[in-house]
């Protein structure tokens, strides 16, 4: 018999969670069924907004220009990340020391990083101008169609830092008997890693897509500054369209409902995601090993 | 040790990528305008000047970095006020209510910010708190709540019960529990917290963006965006501006990389 915590320990954090980001997904979707201008009071408006996404020819476009951008992001991070993380499992000093260069990214907020990268791209006076070279004619930033790539990319160079650390992380945690006795039975580095370390690190791979899938779905700081959308709507993806939508153009009921329609897909991806590779029966997996 | 050289191919040439934009970062902030519109950026400074530096700091910069220390104090300290004795309600109270609040809370960790501005925006303009750092610093605070109690809790249950057991059979009150068990065995995870939260606290942009407009309580990374404006083609003076505001973290870097490591991957990792 001994005194344990009463509710109220945990009451306040609740509360204010409530009160300050589940009271909000709430309201996101009523405020999906209203006309609202930011200002005035929201006026119900019944499935309006609904009826007129499904008819919104812009909001297909940006959803488009979403699902491009996730594609290609996760393509293009994953096998860095995963590469990079194995490798900086290593306990070698040299790959210690570079892989806390590697995490340098990491301290820079994504204004900082838009910022420099915009800079450095300028058709004008950025980096690539100055040295030379067949990249320096190409226009990252101005070209409808390359500005998605160079938004992609900017994202990978902020990002992979991040998921390297979680790969790091799960491939220092693989026991080091399943490569000796591979190295026993003969198997090479190559065989090792398609046979061990990838199907040890499912369970990473799965977690670090669901993060880029969600995090490509609503991230629109990096475009706000980069580019703002542009060159014309080039670059203008579904979060920044629900941003302009709703701050820009004070149509902040519509605007809801993108950020619904944003959640719903966002949600469901990641479920799909854990379904399609069995995530569940895999955690158990985990824990019985 | 074994070799893997796809892998150590993969990792020089991002090596480079990584380096060689920051390096061009700190070397054009040290550089004058004439010196950078016409030298290599690849070459050192060729006449290192701290002017930039001085522009920066002339052009509100320092209040921006006040405003940015103090929401990110003041989130740092709700999350840890408000999170630590709920991870140990979690971790060991037997009430439903408590178990259902966390159940709750967890759900929290998919909601994304970005869909909730607009109602967080109605939220904050009723509650008459716009344009403040108020309005910064609490969701800010809501939205790093669950990872933080999710990281405290793990790290609670991970304390042996006849710990527990044993406090409390020298009489001890619940409350003395949290003071002298709990606040030193959680102590790694709380900084663990602290850290997750801060980084989110002082590189936020969504909150301020939508919830703040005046020069009075602009945060830094605001304040990067509209020097961006402010200085025009002065581009060493915005490298300048983008090199101060990372230094603080720098130098956290520096100190303590396995926490601020720990802080980056918190709920995620093992």
């Amino acid at each position: 018999m001994h005194q344990r915590p009463s509710f109220w320990y945990a009451a306040p954090a609740f509360a204010f969670f409530a009160l300050f980001a589940a009271l909000p997904m709430v309201l996101v979707v009523v405020l999906s069924f209203t006309s609202w201008d930011g200002l005035g009071t929201p006026q119900p408006n019944g499935v309006d907004n609904w009826a007129r996404l499904a008819d919104d020819g812009q909001a297909y476009d940006a959803v488009g220009r979403t699902a491009i951008l996730m594609v290609v992001s996760w393509l293009v991070q994953t096998p860095i990340a995963l590469l990079i993380g194995v490798w900086a499992a290593g306990r070698q000093r040299s790959r210690a020391v570079l892989s806390s260069i590697f995490f340098l990214p990491l301290l820079l907020s994504t204004a900082a990083i838009a910022l420099l990268w915009q800079v450095m791209l300028d058709p004008n006076f950025g980096v690539l101008q100055s040295l030379g070279g067949p990249l320096g004619d190409v226009q990252f930033l101005g070209n409808p169609s390359i500005v998605l790539y160079t938004v992609a990319f900017v994202i990978t160079w902020q990002y992979v830092p991040f998921h390297t650390l979680l790969y790091q992380g799960a491939a220092r945690a693989i026991p080091k008997t399943l490569y000796e006795a591979a190295t026993i039975d003969g198997a090479g580095r190559v065989r090792q890693f398609f046979h061990i370390t990838l199907p040890q690190l499912r369970y990473t791979i799965i977690t670090s897509s669901i993060l880029m899938i969600v995090g490509s779905l609503t991230t629109f700081d990096t475009v706000l500054i980069l580019t703002n959308g542009g060159p014309g709507t080039a670059s203008r993806i579904a979060p920044l369209h629900m941003y302009i939508t709703g701050f820009s153009g004070f149509e902040m009921g519509y605007a809801s409902t993108m950020a619904v329609l944003l959640v719903v897909v966002g949600t469901g991806l990641s479920l799909l995601v854990m379904r399609v590779t069995g995530f569940r029966s895999m955690t158990s997996q985990q824990e019985g090993a | 040790m074994k070799r893997n050289w796809p892998a150590g191919a993969s990792a020089l040439v991002w090596l480079v990528l990584v380096v060689g934009p920051l390096y061009f970062m700190v070397a054009a902030s040290l550089r004058g305008r004439a010196d950078y519109l016409t030298s290599s950026p690849l070459k050192p400074p060729s006449d290192p000047t701290l002017d930039n530096y001085r522009t920066v700091l002339g052009g509100g910069f320092g209040g921006y970095l006040f405003n940015n220390v103090v929401v990110t104090a003041a989130t740092v300290a709700i999350v840890v006020l408000l999170g630590v004795p709920a991870a140990y309600a979690v971790a060991r109270s037997r009430s439903k209510l408590v178990q259902r609040g966390f159940t709750l809370l967890l759900a929290g960790l998919a909601i994304p910010a970005q869909a909730t501005i607009i109602p967080v925006y109605l939220l904050i303009t009723r509650l008459n708190l716009y344009d403040s750092l108020t309005a910064i610093i609490l969701p800010t605070a809501a939205f790093a709540l669950p990872v933080a109690t999710l990281v405290l809790t793990n790290s609670l249950r991970d304390v042996p019960k006849e710990l527990y057991e044993a406090q409390t059979i020298d009489g001890a009150s619940a409350f003395g529990v949290l003071r002298y068990l709990v606040l030193p065995l959680a102590r790694p995870a709380i900084v663990t917290v602290v850290v997750y939260t801060a980084l989110n606290a002082w590189n936020g942009f969504l909150f301020p963006l939508v919830l703040t407009q005046s020069e009075s309580s602009r945060v830094l990374t605001l304040g990067l965006w509209n020097f961006q404006g402010q200085f025009g083609t002065n581009v060493p003076a915005l490298l300048a501006a983008v090199t101060l505001s990372v230094m603080p973290i720098f130098v956290v870097y520096l100190i303590g990389r396995r926490y601020l490591l720990s802080g980056l991957t918190a709920g995620f990792g093992k």
